[in-house]
């Protein structure tokens, strides 16, 4: 117990530590439940009948899931690729920029970060059917296109959401960085343009980089925006996973769930072994 | 060339700027235009204008979800706030950066797990047929007939659940910098431990615990998933009443009308955030010295989000400020 006290000789209270573990209990314990569920032969979950890989076998070979995680990846890439060039172009012009307009424009990049998943997918919504059902019409007849709910919609949707993500993170990075490094760049002449290749870019490109990750991960997982602008039959993989669970709870979802939550796990502690070496 | 250097830097925030102007603040407005049109017989918007969808608002089962999403939502911010104080106060004062970052880690993880996965561990730990309901009945607190699952408890927890990360990290971004030699003082003064976390570690914070306030308060307002996948019949919230207007029954306007409302109440709470911010951030010198530090708390619960520890962003922001000068 040494090292929770840093102060000398202070006698401190057990009761944050109390709490911090009965919390840590309380995040973990569902989701470990999950984890041993899958391994349950049981088809429905409840009560445990005997060890069994079946779930894991099952789903390697369940071809809508596979599809749904082809859905997903296009989107996210798609998604990632332009939220991430819009987020870094706002994520400099938010630094420089030292206009009165510039709190406007703050209010309309982080504004979305708070506002609730349901109010954003329902407005975008509202503006897809109203954009359909005034120029859907003439768009078909003059360009041969027809306008409907579906992968561009949702690229759309997932490009507004993860635009202020990036911005943020960007953002951060470049108010982290040494500013008299453009100054010293300046003084020995080079020009903006040299200097944002040679001297910005590769210094936020950390950023960048972290921006991009977030917005990739925040596509592949959101389910609301994406239940509310998607068509008929499009199927991401938190959407299939949400029809799962409305039509009960079958086996095959502890599997996924599980290789999940691995997935998750390496992920964040990956991205923390590598940033925490850069820092070093 | 200075005007030259302005035009450039207007360009570079325009594609976003149009970008977020057409696809979110515009289907804002459009939410409060689609609240005035007919229903179309195939689902679809009507022509013409009409109050249709402002009057079936009066459905005598809404005053009642209404109350339930703010009481709900006013709950578990206030709970997740309660927890994560003492947590952030414990993580701050863990010396061990290694230990500091375990802990933090172990915290944020639930948090980048898919909200789906988090919402169906829920159903299987709260299964009918599951661990704990064996546990309880087997200790004769709950009679074997008692549904776990499908109730508004279980949608309060799952939120509290959910919303725990989004609490901590804004609470810990400052308590992170929190001078810890102040509470001695305060304690060498003859201050109880107790009445000197209250009256310095508290006061301290108070920028964290707001932003902390915000961004669980108002996503709160707006939950859909959690009671649509974990509620029951008594248990409904605006958020998915909506998502029922639109898909169930497919009336646009009246899922405008209640978006609406939610919208209008989710901005009100924006407002006084804001709003107090600026009166908090000029009362005392050694307040403006804080908020110097913090600069804007919303960027700072980004870089806290990815990059668990963030001590030297507002150190070197501040000596970028100062080479500025």
């Amino acid at each position: 117990m040494k090292f929770f006290r840093k102060n000398r000789g202070a006698a401190q209270s057990r009761f944050p530590m109390l709490i911090t573990l009965l919390t840590l209990i309380f995040l973990y314990t569902p989701l470990v439940m999950v984890v041993i569920a899958s391994f349950n032969a049981s088809k429905y979950g409840g009560s445990w009948v005997g060890f069994s890989l079946i779930w894991y076998e099952k789903l390697f070979h369940h071809d809508v899931i596979w599809n749904a995680l082809l859905n997903t990846m296009i989107i996210a890439f798609f998604s990632t690729f332009f939220s991430t060039v819009l987020g870094t172009l706002a994520a400099l012009y938010l630094y420089r920029s030292k206009s009165k307009f510039k709190s406007v424009y703050s209010t309309l990049i982080y504004t979305p970060l708070i506002v609730p998943d349901i109010l954003m997918g329902i407005s975008l919504l509202m503006l897809f059917v109203l954009v359909i059902s005034v120029c859907g019409g003439w768009v078909n007849s003059i360009l041969g296109i027809n306008m409907h709910l579906g992968f561009t919609t949702i690229i759309i949707a997932h490009i507004t959401f993860c635009l202020s993500y990036v911005t943020m993170v960007v953002l951060a990075r470049l108010q982290e960085f040494d500013h008299s490094l453009i100054e010293a760049a300046q003084d020995l002449g080079a020009s903006n343009l040299y200097i944002f290749f040679k001297v910005t870019l590769p210094i936020i490109m950390p950023g960048i980089i972290a921006g991009a990750l977030f917005a990739f991960t925040l596509s592949i997982d959101d389910f609301v925006i994406t239940f509310f602008v998607k068509g008929a039959g499009d199927t991401t993989l938190p959407i299939y996973i949400q029809s799962a669970m409305r039509r009960g709870t079958p086996a095959v979802i502890n599997a996924l769930s599980v290789i999940f939550l691995v997935l998750t796990f390496v992920f964040v502690f990956g991205t923390q072994k590598l940033l925490s070496r850069k820092k070093s | 060339m200075k005007l030259f250097r302005n035009c450039g830097n207007f360009f570079l925030g325009l594609p976003a700027f149009v970008w977020l102007l057409i696809f979110y603040a515009l289907p804002a407005i459009v939410i409060f235009f689609i609240v005035f049109k007919p229903v179309d017989s195939n689902g679809g918007i009507g022509e013409g204008w009409t109050l249709q969808a402002v009057c079936e608002l009066k459905d005598p089962s809404y005053p009642a979800i209404m109350w339930r999403t703010f009481w709900q939502g006013i709950v578990s911010t206030f709970v997740c706030i309660a927890i994560s104080i003492p947590i952030c106060y414990q993580l701050a004062r863990i010396s061990n950066v290694k230990i500091k970052n375990f802990f933090l880690l172990l915290i944020v993880v639930p948090f980048w797990t898919n909200f789906l996965i988090r919402i169906y561990a829920w159903k299987v730990f709260l299964h009918p047929d599951g661990a704990l309901k064996h546990l309880l009945v087997w200790m004769g607190v709950i009679p074997q007939s008692t549904m776990l699952l499908y109730n508004q408890w279980a949608v309060l927890a799952v939120m509290i659940y959910t919303y725990i990360p989004f609490a901590v990290l804004p609470i810990y971004s400052v308590a992170e910098k929190f001078d810890f030699s102040l509470l001695d003082a305060a304690k060498d003064l003859g201050a109880s431990s107790f009445y000197a976390f209250r009256k310095v570690f508290l006061p301290g914070i108070s920028k964290g615990v707001l932003t902390a306030v915000m961004v669980v308060l108002i996503p709160a307002f707006g939950a859909y998933l959690i009671p649509d996948l974990v509620g029951g019949k008594d248990s409904h919230l605006v958020g998915d009443m909506i998502a029922r207007r639109v898909f169930t029954d497919r009336n646009l306007p009246h899922a405008s009308a209640l978006s609406a409302v939610l919208m209008i109440a989710v901005f009100l709470p924006l407002v006084a955030f804001i709003w107090f911010r600026k009166i908090f951030g000029t009362k005392s010198p050694d307040d403006a010295k804080l908020q110097l530090k913090q600069q804007d708390t919303k960027q700072r619960l980004g870089s806290s989000l990815l990059f668990t520890s963030d001590t030297n962003v507002s150190q070197n922001q501040q000596k970028g400020e100062e080479a500025n000068e």
